[in-house]
Order: C-alpha cells, then structure tokens, then sequence
C-alpha cells in the first residue's frame, strides 16, 4: 500500500488542473485589458500593479515576520529617484538601474532593520515613520536630485543605447506590458520565498523567537533581510512608478502614503500573498477613481461634495477618499481580521459546498 | 573525555542561585535524566546549555568544543536541539512546516536561490523535495500522520508535545534535550513516549537528557541520573544509587511514597 507520493506537488505553482486552468483564463484577461479599456483606466491598472509590487513585499515584513513599517515611501522614493538618476546622470540603461536601484533600497532596508532588532510595535513605527520622512526630505534638499521642484523621468528604454539598441515604452498601453510582467515574476518570486526556508523563518520568527533561535534560525540575519526584500521590492516598485507617472517630486513619496500601503495590506489580509493584491487593488481604486465617480453621481455627488467643503477642508472630496480607506479599515480589524482573504476563502468555501 | 560535559556551572537571579556548581559529563548515546522539585533549577540548566540564559561561571563542552558565549542558533548548529517545558512552536504554521523549521540548518535555499524555484530541477525544489523525505519519516515514527497539514494552534496539547519533539528531531542533534515531555499526557500517551525515547536513543543515535517528574518512566530508562534541590546537586549516578540516597528520599520521592 506504501504510495510514494510526490512531494514536489505540494510546492509547484499549479497544484492541480483546475489551478492551472483558471490561471491562464487570468492571464488572458490580464494580457487583453488594456486592448479595450480607455486609457485612463490603463494608466490606473499600471498603477494599481505597482502598488501590488509594493503590497506583495511589505506584507512580507509585516504579514510573515511581524515587525511594522511606516517608511516604505521612502524605499519607492528611492526606488523611483534611483532608476531615474542612474538614468539621466549615469546613463546605466533602465533594466540595470531599476535593479541597482532595488538593491540600494534593500540596502537601506537592512541598515533600518537594525534597529528594528531592539524595538517592537509602536517604536518601530515611529523608527520607521521617521526613515520615511528623512528620505523625503533629504531628496527635497538636494538640487541635483530636482529638490522641491521635482524630476522628469527620461524616455522609458527598455534597450541599452550603449550596443545602439533601443526599444522605448511611450504610452500606458506598452508600459502596462511591461510592469504585468514584473509583477508577475515578483509576485510569483515572493510566493515561491514563502514557501521555501527563507519564508518559512520568517514565519517562525513572528511566533515565537526563542524557537526560532533553538533551531538555528539567525534572528540578527532573517530580521534584517525580511526588511531588506521588503525595501527590494518597493525600490522596483518605485523604479516603474516613476515612468507610470513621468514626473515626480518628494511629496508624492510623503507619509500618507506609507500609511496607505500599510493600509493595503491589513485590508487585503497579513501574511498572504492574496492579501497584498487584493488590498492593492482595492485601496488604489478607490483612492483614485472612486472619488471622482462619486462626485458623479446625481445629487448624493453633490452632497457629499459639498459636506465635505462646508466640514473639512476646500479640497472636498479627497477627505471622503481617507475617510472611506479609515472606515473600511476600521471594519476590516473588527469583522474579518483576515482581511479581503478572509473574504475570499468564505466565498470560496461557500461556492464549493453550493447549493447545500 | 566526556562526550557532553558540564563544568561548574553557576548562575543566579538578583540574589537567588538558581543553579550553584552544578557539574556532571554524559556518555554518547546514553540517557541522563534530571530530576528535583520544581524550581530547584533544572529548566535554567537547559536554558544555559542552549544559550539563552549566559552562565556566571562554568564551562558546557560538546565534545570538547566549548558552548558558553554562542548564540542559541550557533549553538543548535553545533547539534544540540530542545523541546521546553511550556512548548515554543510556530503555531501559526502548520505541522509540516513546524517541522520542516526543524530542518533548516541542514538546509541551504536563501532568498534568490527560494524565489527561483522554478520548476522540479531547480535547487530550492530538489532541498525541499529532500528535507520532505526526511521528515516524512519523522512524521510516521511520531504517528502524526492525520495532523500533518494542521495548524499547531488547532492541535491538543498532547501532539503539540509531539510536535515539539518531532522538531528537535528533525535537527538531527547530537545532543537532545527534553523538559518535562510527558506532562500533561494520559498513562497511554506517556507509555508510547517511553518506548519513543528509547527508539529515539537507538535509531538516532543520539545522547538524551531529560527532566522528568514521572519516576517509573525516569527510573526505566535512564543510564545516569542527577538529583538536584534549590539549584545543588544532590547526588548522581544510577538509578539504585540515586533512589537510596537518602537526601533524595526526603526532597523529592518522600512526597510520592506519602500516598
Ligand atoms: N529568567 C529568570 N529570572 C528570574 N528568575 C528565574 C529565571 N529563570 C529561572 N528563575 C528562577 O530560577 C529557579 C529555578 O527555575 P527552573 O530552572 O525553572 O526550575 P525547574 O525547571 O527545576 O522547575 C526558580 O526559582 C526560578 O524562579
Ligand atoms: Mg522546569
């Protein structure tokens, strides 16, 4: 009866044919969006697939080993700035510089990851809050750098103008090929970390550090690297952000946004790699477009446009965007502590078991 | 020389000597127990030998290799694995993995090498693939068969302590270190995890030391025996020797024959 089973079946991507199947009916999808979206939906997918970069990877530090970050602006600030100043000043192709740039932002992952050894929960966060707004300011500071007034990403080529070959992403339309394909392989390379012994510790570490350290794992070494693949995957985030948007400066790194991606991914679920997509992808929608369809809408639109000149701030609807982000958050920790993945496990279980 | 060995060895908390001198050595692949009421420094003993607790003074030699001033993770590369009294496992993670845990310092696979893994030929998949062998071995010795895809959280206590057990296991240590293994199991699960020791001590090959407060069990199995009280040793050597010292009649087993 002694069935020798296969182990590799449990760590390979597609664990069955029904897996397999309905990943190639998303590819498809994903592969012919932008064929018959307008453009500006275009322009906010790209966007939304570099905050799944982002998500992916700091649900990484948070979700698997536990230790909080309030400074991941920071590392897509300098994601961004890097590939574009290794671009204009160095004039290192854009493949080499949003790598180098990466590892510069793992660089200062790790160099944060110190102290994150002494300090826990609310220090870390402050720690880290302060990482974020230092890099937001350094960069501000220095002219060379665009300062305050911001700087222009150079012509997104994909080529190495150096060997005469040139190949150059002008609209969303190309450029959105091109980050579906990163974040894929850095979705599918942070899946494949969780699964293996690096993952594994991660895990171990948030459970519990004196058995992580008995069985031989390097709290000094995991803690530090669980930060430095984090920051590795906001700087390649920010390394494409930066041509998604084609002009940037300090502020668009500031410290909402680092609240916001954490954000991302209480609301998408901790500790899973769904989790940071599907949190990605909701907070972003409704950051950037569902404001604007609520002030569509006939009357309500125009209420609540007006509550929220007359209550809070001239900007008006923007308010209404931190307040709906606050509110689901706020619904999330207390109703499905899981987050978006909890969600998605019910409906699943629900329409497997359907229609007893 | 010894196999294992402790020298001397002394630490205390504020003005309380938890451990005074204590010295013993222990034979490879032999079973040393530690025996002693509660707080008479047993656990603080296993503390300094896995490195989580620095002595004051004394030596820990492992085969004359030194372990005081390692960290716990260099010292389990040196081959000395542990369960704990009040069990630490990852219990947020599965069975498998909790195991799988157990094997990484024989593993290898780091964050690039991980992320690779692509396809069955790949490095990480072939270490994983090997380490799943291996621990599907422990998996069956251990009976834990039908909780191999549980989290450990979902798990009753006794498994847990099997879990635990299976982990240490899974380092292939040259030294094991048990707290108190059979607390809180049923006569049935402590007769299992008698006949488990011994196979653990004939298979593995590996030197065991082990806290106890069941004395058949402690009395059954173990080559030596040190008797401690409030940190002193009182007496080792075998389980007759031990059993008729009179110190320890009165400390320790007079409770027992009281009833
Ligand atoms: N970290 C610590 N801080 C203070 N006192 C401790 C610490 N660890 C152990 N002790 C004390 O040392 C003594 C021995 O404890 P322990 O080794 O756990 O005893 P045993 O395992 O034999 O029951 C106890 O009095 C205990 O309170
Ligand atoms: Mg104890």
């Amino acid at each position: 009866m002694d069935m020798k089973r296969d182990y590799y079946e449990d760590i390979q991507l597609f664990q069955s044919g029904v897996v397999l199947a309905w990943t190639v009916a998303l590819l498809l999808v994903l592969f012919t969006i932008p064929l018959y979206t307008p453009n500006y939906y275009v322009y906010l997918l790209n966007i939304i697939m570099v905050h799944v970069i982002l998500a992916v990877g700091l649900n990484i530090l948070v979700g698997s080993t536990g230790q909080i970050s309030l400074g991941h602006a920071g590392f897509f600030a300098i994601g961004a700035y890097g590939t574009v100043l290794l671009m204009t000043l160095l004039q290192i192709p854009f493949v080499f510089a949003i790598l180098i740039a990466a590892f510069i932002a793992a660089f200062f992952g790790f160099i944060l990851g110190l102290p994150a050894l002494r300090l826990e929960g609310p220090y870390l966060a402050i720690v880290s809050m302060g990482f974020g707004l230092t890099i937001m300011h350094i960069i501000g500071g220095v002219d060379a750098f665009g300062g305050r007034m911001g700087i222009k990403a150079p012509p997104l080529d994909l080529g190495i103008k150096q060997l005469g070959i040139s190949w150059i992403l002008k609209t969303d339309f190309q450029k959105y090929y091109l980050i579906l394909i990163m974040t894929i392989i850095m979705v599918v390379g942070a899946r494949n970390i969780l699964k293996t012994r690096v993952g594994r510790s991660f895990v171990a570490i948030k459970d519990s550090d004196i058995a992580a350290e008995v069985i031989g794992v390097n709290l000094t070494i995991y803690k530090t690297l669980a930060f430095a693949v984090s920051a590795f995957y906001a700087g390649i985030a920010g390394g494409l952000f930066g041509f998604v948007l084609g002009f940037f400066d300090p502020f668009t790194f500031n410290m909402i946004l680092s609240i916001i991606f954490l954000v991302m991914v209480v609301v998408g679920g901790l500790g899973t790699i769904l989790g940071g997509i599907l949190g990605a992808t909701l907070i972003t929608y409704l950051q950037y477009d569902l404001l604007k369809n609520i002030a569509e809408i006939p009357y309500f639109g125009a209420l609540m446009v007006a509550v929220s000149k007359q209550w809070f701030t001239m900007v008006g609807l923007e308010n209404i965007s931190s307040m709906a982000i606050g509110l689901i958050m706020i619904g999330i920790i207390i109703f499905e502590p899981l987050g978006m993945f909890g969600v998605w496990i019910r409906m699943k279980k629900y329409w497997m078991t359907w229609p007893f | 020389m010894d196999h294992f060995r402790v020298e001397n060895l002394s630490i205390s908390f504020g003005g309380l000597k938890a451990v005074n001198n204590i010295s013993f050595g222990v034979e490879k692949n032999s079973i040393f127990s530690i025996i002693g009421p509660n707080g008479s420094g047993k656990t603080t003993i296993y503390n300094m030998i896995s490195g989580i607790y620095k002595p004051d003074s004394g030596r820990i030699l492992c085969d004359g290799e030194e372990l005081v001033g390692l960290s716990p993770d260099r010292i389990a590369r040196k081959g000395v694995a542990r369960t704990f009294q009040n069990i630490e496992l990852f219990s947020n993670a599965t069975v498998m993995d909790n195991l799988l845990l157990g094997r990484h310092i024989h593993m290898k696979t780091g964050v690039f090498s991980g992320a690779f893994l692509w396809g069955r030929g790949s490095r990480a998949a072939r270490e994983e693939i090997r380490n799943r062998e291996i621990v599907e071995k422990i998996i069956d010795f251990l009976d834990l068969q039908s909780v191999r895809n549980n989290y450990v959280a979902s798990l009753p206590y006794g498994k847990r302590k099997l879990v635990e057990l299976g982990r240490a296991l899974a380092l292939e240590p040259k030294i094991l270190l048990l707290d108190e293994p059979s607390a809180g199991m049923n006569t049935e699960e402590k007769e299992d995890l008698n006949i488990w020791i011994k196979d653990i001590q004939a298979d593995y090959r590996v030197t065991i030391l082990l806290i106890e407060h069941d004395m058949n069990m402690i009395m059954g199995i173990s080559d030596r025996i040190l008797a401690m009280n409030q940190g002193e040793k009182i007496i080792e050597g075998t389980a007759k020797e031990v059993q008729s010292h009179p110190e320890v009649i009165r400390a320790y087993l007079g409770e027992e024959h009281g009833c």
